[in-house]
């Protein structure tokens, strides 16, 4: 031990001891968090602590953008609003469509006796600043439980699935990427109604299709869209347009490579959708099921 | 290329010569409550990586030049707040800062013997060592390697400690009375 005082100052205990002790404290939490995923609530409450700081800090970038918005000339306020107008003109004569299917879809499975879909709600939320952690693909919303947000629910751009929300903090809340790594989305093929999980693996840009047989009928070009089968993304979003396809006999699986609808880089404003608690209870309880990876059980 | 901000202050050597004033513990938590928000400024896209840990340097500061001012329990907190604001493992910061701390302790009596650019390079190890720590901690979870753009910030924080060093002297540096004989 290099660094000791002589033994008549008392100078608490030594250098190493109380390392070792700090280590020790953090290897217990990490495995705590990243094993059993306890610790929410203590996480939540130094959130709230730091939550200040982070408005604090967060003040000059949006001093700068509201300056900025400020300064808007008028000819593109003018331009925007026509673009607005004319896309509102559109999507109201989709929406009366969509609401006169919505209707006869209900009624259609009434005859049928299909349990009725729960019409979903939206929380639209702004992106706050993308996170720190370089590991990981996820973005940090202005909205939190005091908003009604939960953990678990999709988060969707106009253009289609951006992610889901991981975790809820009072006035904020996470959202993981669909790009982030083992991140995964249940899809269906609109071309060949082919169902599948997409997973992220972590780089900006690229989600892959996993576990298709060599000779699954997945083309370059093909629409993925939300199959809706898990519960938390309504079906019919779109998640990703297959980009490559590689089939190797010596594999039992296709290398199939997406790039994501959703613009999963550059969005700004987002909807969480609400969960449809609908669903039947999981036949297979988590004990069942054995030891279950972090990442299963958002 | 006029290099004299790098050398060391008057005197040869660089700190033990020059007298400051007494450290207040306030000063202390200002520094760190500001590196804090340094370190949660939202910066956009690629900065955003490479921005360098200044809570790290501090806590590097203070160590190396006033060993017993700052202890581990206020730098394993301030981990933990770097956890829950980056959204990583909890306790991931807490353990690199706890093994940045032991190693500056360690090498504070070398550190302050040495003139600005051997400094540079302690402070780089070191700043290095506590990512590879977190980095370490984040493969056993499951990540993968983020790249080499990964340790950016312990290269350009290294090279901000000349400047972080002179920017928490100042207020330290005695005023020159002009009245005085």
């Amino acid at each position: 031990m290099e660094y000791s005082p002589p033994p008549f100052f008392k100078r608490g205990p030594s250098l190493l001891t109380r390392f070792t002790f700090f280590s020790i404290v953090s290897v217990v939490l990490l495995v705590a968090d990243a094993r059993f995923n306890y610790l929410t609530v203590l996480r939540q409450g130094i959130a709230a602590v730091v939550y200040p700081l982070q408005r604090l800090s967060s003040m000059p970038g949006g001093l700068v953008a509201r300056v900025d918005d400020f300064f808007v000339t008028q000819s593109q306020l003018q331009r925007d609003n026509e673009q607005l107008k004319r896309q509102e003109l559109l999507h109201t004569g989709a929406l009366q469509l969509g609401k006169s299917l919505e209707s006869e879809n209900r009624h259609l499975r009434q005859l049928l006796g299909l349990r009725e879909r729960l019409p979903r709600e939206f929380i639209a939320a702004e992106i706050l600043y993308s996170n720190r952690d370089p590991f990981t693909r996820r973005v940090v919303v202005d909205k939190g439980f005091q908003h009604g947000v939960k953990a678990g629910q999709a988060v969707v751009d106009e253009t289609g699935v951006v992610g889901q929300v991981t975790r809820v903090f009072p006035w904020v809340s996470e959202v993981t990427l669909v790009t982030d790594k083992e991140q995964a989305v249940p899809i269906q093929s609109v071309r060949s109604g082919l169902r599948g999980v997409t997973f992220g693996i972590g780089y900006d840009g690229t989600l892959e299709l996993r576990f298709m047989p060599v000779n699954a009928d997945i083309q370059n070009g093909d629409l993925l869209v939300t199959s809706g089968i898990d519960g938390t993304y309504p079906p019919g979003l779109p998640v990703a347009v297959v980009s490559n396809v590689e089939r190797n006999a010596a594999y039992p699986f296709a290398r199939i490579t997406c790039t994501p609808s959703a613009a999963v880089t550059s969005f700004s404003q987002v909807l969480i959708v609400s969960t449809a608690d609908q669903l039947p209870a999981n036949p297979v309880t988590d004990d069942e099921a054995g030891p279950r990876g972090r990442k299963a059980k958002k | 290329m006029n290099i004299d901000w790098l050398r060391a202050p008057p005197g040869g050597r660089t700190s033990p010569q020059e007298i400051l004033l007494p450290v207040k513990t306030r000063y202390i938590a200002l520094t760190l409550v500001s590196a804090l928000v340094l370190d949660l400024f939202a910066l956009p896209g690629l900065l955003q990586q490479i921005r360098p840990d200044f809570i790290a340097l501090t806590l590097i500061y203070w160590v190396v030049y006033h060993p017993r001012r700052v202890g581990f329990l206020p730098a394993w907190s301030l981990g933990l707040i770097m956890d829950v604001a980056d959204g990583s493992l909890f306790g991931q910061h807490a353990l690199a800062y706890a093994v940045l701390m032991y190693l500056a302790v360690l090498l504070h009596r070398r550190i302050v013997m040495f003139g600005m650019r051997q400094q540079i390079a302690h402070v780089l190890v070191i700043l290095i060592v506590s990512q590879l720590i977190m980095l370490g901690v984040r493969s056993m979870a499951g990540a993968d390697f983020p790249g080499a753009l990964y340790f950016v910030p312990s290269l350009l924080g290294a090279g901000m400690w000349p400047l972080l060093f002179n920017v928490i002297r100042v207020p330290l540096r005695p005023r020159s009375d002009p009245d005085a004989v």
